[in-house]
């Protein structure tokens, strides 16, 4: 089944991030995905030279459930305030090519037996390019982790990479310990970020305006990428069903035109190649590099909302030493709680700082290198196509 | 088709220029709407062209002169003809013409075409060196154009008034470029007549474009909007397109009407063409009534050629229609990717804005202005898309139902033979009857009845074997036709592929170096 398109497809995804998986010390993949209905089962696959771990090199199979409870283990903990989480892989969604399937099957005998094949070809192929996508998701953001000095010394993090048992009972329990409420709390984090005081750290300050509002924009652009991806495809999908009329029609004509109606049939079928390509191609390195660094940046406002309600810690155990130095009560458990709210914030401040600049640094260059990426893609696929058309036409004016 | 050779019966040698020969070969001289002198007569009838366009029955009497082609029959006829003639369909007594004895088309396979002689030229007041250096060319030096949409009116009472230009050599034009305003209905009035004057012995008329009672409404009603606008582009380039395919019609381009048509400041007004109107409902009625005759007709088809002919444009024209859908599926669907191109191109400018590093916000303005120009490209390609490739489709369609309906005329007028036929018979039968019954002048009348339809069976004939002519050397012109139209409006169509692909590939390449400069 391994092509060289797919291949490439595959490279393609992994460098939405910056390259991974170079670190010997821990190198993870994911070679193989089973999908049995609804569910998807990730073969995670582990290389390692750490102590840390009993074997070398191990296999285990998880779900989606698993990567999400993980991902949720590690922002809900307190050591891990100050960093930037790798965003949760997207859950495994077939709805489209599943949709689409269907309504090809209803629409069978309005085309021809060529017709219906090629449609069938496509659906497989977007069907399977979901797929390597979502593997592609869950393998990135277990190789974040991996690559993050602090985030890879987690404990569940090392469960989930080593743990040959079913994770499913220990999500149970972790899920009724925090069961959403972080999730909520979350929800208004925009509020608490916007309708705090200036911030005193010109950084920050201009770190919170600039992540709102360019949040909000790529959400769109993600948004409107994806509606352009699509209507590539159907343009594309057209073609399949004019080439196929093309082919009828040259079976039927007795005159010259017979010759030229295939030749129209098989540059149609070539060019409908050719933009499904470029469909795929602009998904690829436009809608899902956007969409990947809106989750990205979704976690770096997290970020900055878990330090702002840090400092709405450090502000409020102030305020509380101050009222007990006036009351004269209590007065050493709030400078305990002061110091303690203070060193959080601190820290938070620190790290957050640390990390928003080198997610800026990723995130240039992953741009840069999917730009040029598709850029050259579009170049190649419309040199190819005016070559095709070319030549028709010379055959045509004959 | 076999081109036979006679020898001129007016012994001019000009006219074996104006013979019909293969299909190889547009000449006027093949039009079969000419009237025929008899060959024995040493000057062709003179008569003046404007009976031609009062008198709808013209060309059927031309049709019927022109079965002197057929050696079986009217070698000897001497009369004259005049469109005056109130007798047409008596010319062919049976005094002047030897005996007439019913044959099955089967004999008549293979008619043998070309006309004695062509009076073409005097019917239209023409010279016959004129026609003559026509014809010499293989293309007529005529075009037409429709542009310049005006509306004219207020409200409902509301039409647009399109400017007709015509640039030609032809000397049966006053002129060599002249226009005049033109409005839909008289469209559809020059249509109407052409119809009905040449559909029925066997002439493929190019179909008008359709009516569009909501379209015209929203030009009527509303200022200037994209969508009318659109509306009445569509619809200048169908009239265009119909125009250019009439006028490319050799035995069309000699009518009157179309001349009148073309040249004429003034027009009378084409009521009968309204979709409500009285003559619009006759048509509607007519047209069903037609319908359900297509249905009991049941044709002993003896000429194979017919058979297949029929089958393959009805292969053709489900082929075409789905073809079409297909078509108008890329058209829908290239519009929505230009609108959703343009979308995030305009999403894309506002992430730039936002973007605090300062090259990948100048590239991502630039991307924005890449994907600006794409979707121009796009709107562009959609119009091609419609103009060239989509609308060719619907034109063909719609030719091929008018192809379709020439077959059916013949099979009508095979029946209208057959038909003679069954009241000859028994009107024999009851001559013979009386014969018995010794009553002198019912006998009297009975004979004379059968001369009466003796004759039209002969005239049922006749005109059977001309149609079946004369349609198949239209079809086989159309053919000819279809196959230069189509390739040359795909080779067009392409063109603008390739241009799509060229402009993309120069906007891709100035964006690359935006792309590796981000740092």
């Amino acid at each position: 089944m391994a092509s060289t398109p797919e291949e490439n497809d595959d490279n393609k995804l992994r460098s939405v991030s910056v390259d991974l998986n170079h670190d010997p010390s821990l190198m993870i993949d994911i070679p193989d995905a089973l999908s049995e209905r609804e569910k998807v089962k990730f073969t995670v696959h582990t290389k390692t030279t750490l102590a840390a771990f009993q074997k070398p090199e191990f296999s285990v199979t998880r779900q989606h459930e698993d990567f999400i409870w993980l991902h949720d283990t590690l922002v809900e903990s307190e050591d891990y305030a100050g960093l930037i989480i790798p965003p949760a892989p997207p859950k495994p969604d077939f709805e489209s090519p599943r949709d689409k399937m269907q309504k090809l099957g209803e629409g069978e005998s309005s085309m021809t037996k060529e017709e219906f094949a090629k449609m069938k070809q496509e659906l497989e192929a977007e069907y399977l390019a979901v797929f390597k996508k979502t593997v592609a998701m869950h393998e990135v953001f277990l190789q974040r982790l991996a690559s993050h000095p602090i985030l890879n010394k987690n404990r569940n993090f090392q469960i989930f990479l080593e743990y040959d048992q079913d994770l499913s009972v220990r999500r149970k329990n972790t899920k009724e310990m925090f069961g959403g409420f972080f999730k909520s709390m979350v929800k208004t984090a925009d509020e608490v970020l916007l309708s705090g005081v200036k911030d005193v750290d010109e950084f920050f300050e201009q770190e919170k305006t600039f992540l709102i509002d360019y949040l909000n924009r790529i959400k769109d652009s993600t948004a409107k990428a994806d509606k352009m991806t699509r209507s590539n495809k159907n343009v594309a999908e057209d073609y399949i069903h004019i080439s196929a009329c093309f082919s009828s029609l040259s079976a039927d004509e007795t005159s010259a035109l017979s010759k030229y109606l295939l030749k129209l049939s098989e540059l149609f079928e070539k060019l409908r190649k050719i933009d499904g390509r470029v469909a795929s191609d602009e998904d690829l390195k436009l809608s899902e590099l956007l969409r990947y660094y809106m989750r990205d940046l979704q976690a770096g406002k997290d970020l900055l909302y878990r330090r702002a309600r840090a400092l709405v810690d450090f502000e409020n155990s102030n305020k509380a030493l101050d009222k007990a130095r006036l009351k004269s009560k209590d007065v050493k458990q709030a400078e305990i709680q002061q110091q303690v709210s203070c060193q959080k914030f601190e820290k938070i401040s620190e790290s957050a700082k640390q990390e928003l600049t080198s997610f800026k640094g990723r995130r240039v260059a992953a741009f840069r290198k999917n730009f040029i990426e598709m850029t050259e893609l579009e170049i190649k696929h419309a040199k190819n196509k005016l070559s095709l058309l070319q030549s028709c036409i010379e055959i045509m004016k004959k | 088709m076999a081109a036979e050779r006679e020898p001129p019966p007016l012994g001019d040698g000009d006219h074996t220029d104006f013979r019909e020969l293969d299909d190889a070969e547009d000449l006027f001289a093949s039009t079969v709407s000419t009237l025929e002198s008899s060959p024995s007569s040493p000057e062709p009838a003179s008569l003046p062209a404007e009976d031609i366009s009062t008198k709808p029955n013209g060309p059927k009497a031309a049709q019927i002169l022109l079965d002197d082609d057929q050696e079986d029959l009217f070698a000897e006829a001497t009369e004259e003809v005049s469109l005056d003639s109130p007798e047409r369909d008596a010319i062919l007594s049976s005094d002047s013409t030897p005996a007439i004895t019913p044959v099955t088309p089967t004999t008549l396979v293979t008619p043998r075409m070309e006309p004695k002689s062509l009076s073409a030229s005097d019917l239209f007041d023409i010279s016959k060196d004129e026609i003559e250096e026509e014809l010499n060319g293989d293309t007529f030096d005529i075009s037409v154009s429709v542009s310049d949409p005006e509306k004219v009116g207020d409200g409902m009472n509301a039409y647009l008034a399109y400017r007709v230009t015509t640039k030609t050599s032809l000397a049966m034009f006053n002129s060599s470029e002249f226009s005049v305003k033109r409005r839909f209905s008289d469209f559809l009035g020059l249509h109407g007549k052409l119809a009905s004057k040449y559909m029925h012995i066997g002439y493929i008329v190019p179909p008008a474009p359709e009516k569009s009672i909501v379209g015209m409404t929203k030009v009527k009603v509303s200022k200037e909007d994209p969508s009318s606008a659109e509306f009445v582009e569509k619809r200048r380039a169908a009239l265009e397109r119909y125009l250019q395919r009439t006028v490319k019609h050799p035995t069309l381009l000699q009518d009157p009407d179309l001349r009148q048509f073309l040249e004429s400041s003034e027009l009378p007004r084409a009521v009968s063409t309204q979709a409500l109107s009285g003559a619009g409902i006759l048509r509607m009625v007519n047209k069903a009534a037609d319908a359900v005759n297509k249905m009991t007709i049941k044709m002993n088809e003896s000429d194979a050629w017919f058979e297949e002919k029929q089958q393959q444009f009805e292969n053709l024209d489900q082929q075409l229609r789905k073809l079409h859908a297909s078509v108008e599926a890329l058209v829908c669907h290239r519009k929505e990717l230009s609108a959703n191109t343009s979308a995030f191109a305009k999403s894309a400018a506002m992430l730039g804005n936002s973007e605090d590093h300062t090259a990948l916000s100048r590239a991502l303005s630039q991307l924005a202005e890449v994907e600006e120009k794409i979707d121009q490209l796009h709107q562009e390609q959609a119009y091609a898309d419609f103009y060239l490739f989509s609308e060719l489709l619907g034109d063909y369609i719609r030719l091929i139902t008018a192809v379709k309906g020439v077959f059916d005329q013949r099979m009508k007028c095979w029946q209208k033979w057959q038909d003679a036929q069954a009241t000859l018979l028994k009107k024999r039968e009851a001559e013979a009857k009386l014969q018995y019954g010794g009553k002198p002048d019912k006998l009297q009348q009975a004979k004379e009845e059968i001369r009466e339809w003796e004759s039209k069976v002969q005239q049922g004939e006749r005109e059977f074997e001309q149609i079946s002519k004369t349609i198949r050397k239209e079809v086989g012109r159309f053919e000819k036709d279809r196959v230069k139209d189509f390739k040359a409006v795909i080779i067009k169509y392409l063109e603008s592929l390739v241009h799509t692909q060229q402009q993309l590939i120069k906007y891709w390449e100035a964006f690359l170096p935006e792309a590796k400069a981000i740092a």
